[in-house]
């Protein structure tokens, strides 16, 4: 009976071994935490619930502590794993061209093709990503690291993680979060700086209201947009590829069936499948490091940069425009690809200095330029450092 | 309509103009990267024989299948050996970038990478490498190589050849890459001339404006285009019927549109009053729907 009973207890106790309470360290319950905050984030303040409930809920999942040593195959980085398989898609960099087919499928870009000036304040945003390249060389990161660090200032994710699983697979986690947090400040970190940088006198500035667009151009927009920025940028072609491709679906008219799917169900599925997984990469041991900190803070720097340059770059080119075609600087922040975010920004602080003026269609062909721009810049930087 | 082909067609054209005038390299996947022909105490085969060899490198990113590839090999005009690559050994898939050897020791019962032929290490040998329907996919002349010493491609699939061993900086590699590649060129390249970043930013903003700008310029064109056909639309035909110049002329931009909707659904709103999409008809009190008109006198019996 006695030899029994010492069997229930080893038995216990080797389980014990195997449970998380055994297994917990304090980089776990951080990462718990943080994972919390995101949540939370999500729930209490809809900071972009799409994005930070999936991701919340990954670092959660990867940060379960167990005993790495049993060969569960549980782990995200364990192959074979459920997680790692999913995990695929990150690492081979298919999510994020699905994503974009999704984006573009959704996507309107009547605002641009009617005022196709504004695609160079999408150009002029893209600073953000290169103020923090050079930001993060001197920080000590190598070129193909500082690569993947500067596309956070593209504000966009999915090309965060195309471009950070090709140049810097281990800085991934940390990006991709960085990205997305920043993704969700954006009414944070953008309207001080466009105050700063503006007069009254240029918030209140009217725009001519945007011309209707005909079919034949909304058509001719993805493929000529296609053939361009990849015969320029081939290294782009997953994602403008996509993007394009997507928006073909929607606006060729014929297909309304595929872009539903594209933009519906399919989207939905890789945002679940990207969000969770890239919070899951997040473990502890391989997410809480200095360099996590240092992206970061040079995440938030791209961020600034590429709003300020934004604002900045209209007020130079207002300089040049006659007087009934000038552009309200508030939509520079636009150029900043967070869609639709950074043009709701624009609309936003435009209407609390006028609350007649509505600058939102304005600001969405920035905005979407700025996903073109992200785009075809992190297709240069794979270029340059691949 | 016409005109916005003519637009594509020229765009298209120039791009095509441009890319063609470039020098193409071979199309082919696979080359021949490396060969020695004098084998005192190089490399060994599985018997643990000195042989002759051929390397074979793919250039390509995708796997490439050998399997009924042709070796030929001549020494001397008119006299030309063919090794024709047996089917059905998976070993003869070559992964992206990689190489297979094959020995020139005349033993093919050895296995799929033995040849039919040897290299005559007196005279210079011609290889030819051929796929399944007999097309020439490279070719290499090797001058005569003293011992131990291969003619090779200076970089895997690099157009210029030389003769490697007997050195550090020149050594043979078989089965594996002519130049070893211990470290990516180009970010070599940007960690050394461009330290601060600024080289790369000029650089990568200056394509990322360039392409913009283009699309910003084929926009306006086209967009100006539409606007000046739009415009010669709009002229009124005298003999065409009022209906048909009223639904010509009308041209309505989206806010009016949206303006109309929100004006539709404000004043429709009160129909619905829950569900959407589905309209519910209130019921609205009157003498005229009320129950008790509805209702027939109870009938009386009279006797």
């Amino acid at each position: 009976m006695g030899e029994f009973i010492s069997f229930i207890v080893n038995n216990l106790a080797d389980f014990w071994t195997y449970t998380g309470f055994c297994n917990a360290t304090p980089g776990h319950l951080i990462m718990i935490l943080v994972g919390l905050l995101f949540i939370y984030l999500a729930i209490a303040k809809e900071f972009e619930p799409m994005l930070l409930i999936p991701i919340g809920f990954g670092i959660l999942i990867g940060n379960i502590p167990f005993n790495i040593e049993a060969g569960l195959k549980v782990g995200i980085y364990e192959e074979g794993s459920v997680l790692n398989i999913l995990y695929q898609g990150v690492t081979s960099g298919w999510y994020p061209p699905l994503i974009f087919l999704g984006i573009g499928a959704m996507t309107d870009f009547s605002a641009l093709i009617s005022n196709p000036k504004l695609l160079l304040i999408g150009a002029a945003a893209q600073f953000g990503i290169f103020g923090a390249y050079m930001i993060a060389l001197e920080m000590g990161f190598t070129p193909s690291q500082a690569g993947a660090i500067g596309i956070i200032g593209g504000a966009d994710g999915p090309t965060a993680i195309f471009l950070s699983s090709k140049l810097a697979p281990n800085l991934m986690g940390a990006i991709a979060v960085s990205a997305y947090s920043y993704m969700a400040l954006v009414p944070v970190i953008q309207p001080p700086i466009m105050r700063l940088l503006t007069t009254k006198k240029e918030r209140v500035m009217r725009m001519p209201a945007p011309r209707a667009v005909s079919h034949t151009e909304k058509v001719m927009f993805p493929i000529i947009g296609l053939l361009l920025t990849c015969f320029l940028v081939p290294s782009g072609l997953p994602l403008l590829g996509m993007l394009f491709f997507g928006n073909l679906l929607k606006e060729s008219g014929v297909t309304r069936r595929l872009a539903e799917t594209a933009r519906g169900p399919l989207i939905d599925t890789i945002t679940i499948l990207l969000g969770l997984t890239v919070g899951a990469s997040t473990q502890a041991s391989e997410f809480l490091t200095f360099d996590s900190i240092k992206i970061f803070a040079l995440g938030a720097l791209s961020f600034v940069i590429a709003t300020a340059s934004g604002v900045i770059f209209v007020k130079i080119f207002n300089l040049v425009l006659p007087k009934h075609k000038r552009i309200n600087p508030l939509i520079g922040n636009a150029g900043v690809s967070a869609v639709p975010d950074s043009a709701r920004i624009s609309q936003v602080v435009g209407l609390e200095y006028d609350p007649t003026n509505y600058l939102l269609m304005h600001a969405m062909g920035p905005n979407v330029a700025g996903v073109i721009g992200s785009a075809v810049a992190a297709g240069i930087l794979l270029g340059f450092l691949m | 309509m016409n005109k916005y082909k003519n637009y594509l067609l020229g765009i298209l054209l120039a791009i095509g103009f441009v890319s063609c005038s470039n020098n193409q390299e071979s199309a082919s996947k696979l080359l021949i990267n490396e060969v020695l022909t004098d084998n005192v105490t190089n490399f060994q085969d599985d018997y643990g024989i000195h042989s002759a060899w051929i390397e074979i490198f793919n250039k390509s990113y995708g796997s490439v299948d050998l399997a009924g590839c042709l070796l030929k090999v001549s020494n001397t005009p008119g006299d030309t050996t063919v090794y024709i690559i047996p089917k059905g050994d998976v070993l003869t898939s070559i992964k992206p970038r990689q190489h297979a050897l094959f020995w020139a020791d005349a033993k093919p019962s050895r296995g799929t990478f033995h040849t039919n032929f040897k290299l005559d290490t007196e005279r210079p040998n011609w290889i030819g490498l051929y796929d399944s329907g007999n097309k020439l996919l490279d070719q290499i002349t090797v001058p005569i190589l003293d011992a131990d010493k291969s003619y090779a491609r200076i970089k895997d699939a690099d157009k210029e050849w030389e003769v490697k061993g007997g050195s550090i900086a020149k050594y043979v590699t078989p089965s594996t890459n002519n130049q070893t590649i211990d470290k990516n060129e180009k970010v070599e390249k940007f960690a050394q001339h461009d330290s601060t970043g600024i080289g790369m930013s000029i650089s990568a903003m200056s394509v990322v404006f360039v392409g913009l700008l283009l699309l910003y310029i084929i926009f306006r064109t086209l967009g100006k285009t539409v606007y000046r056909n739009k415009k010669t639309d709009k002229q009124p035909v005298t003999n065409m019927k009022q209906e048909e110049t009223a639904k010509k002329t009308v041209e309505c931009t989206d806010e009016v549109y949206a303006a109309i909707a929100m004006a539709l659904h404000e004043e429709l709103g009160g129909v619905h009053d829950i569900e959407s999409n589905v309209l519910t008809i209130r019921h609205i009190q009157s003498p005229w729907n009320a129950r008790y008109t509805a209702l027939r006198v109870a009938p009386e019996k009279k006797y």
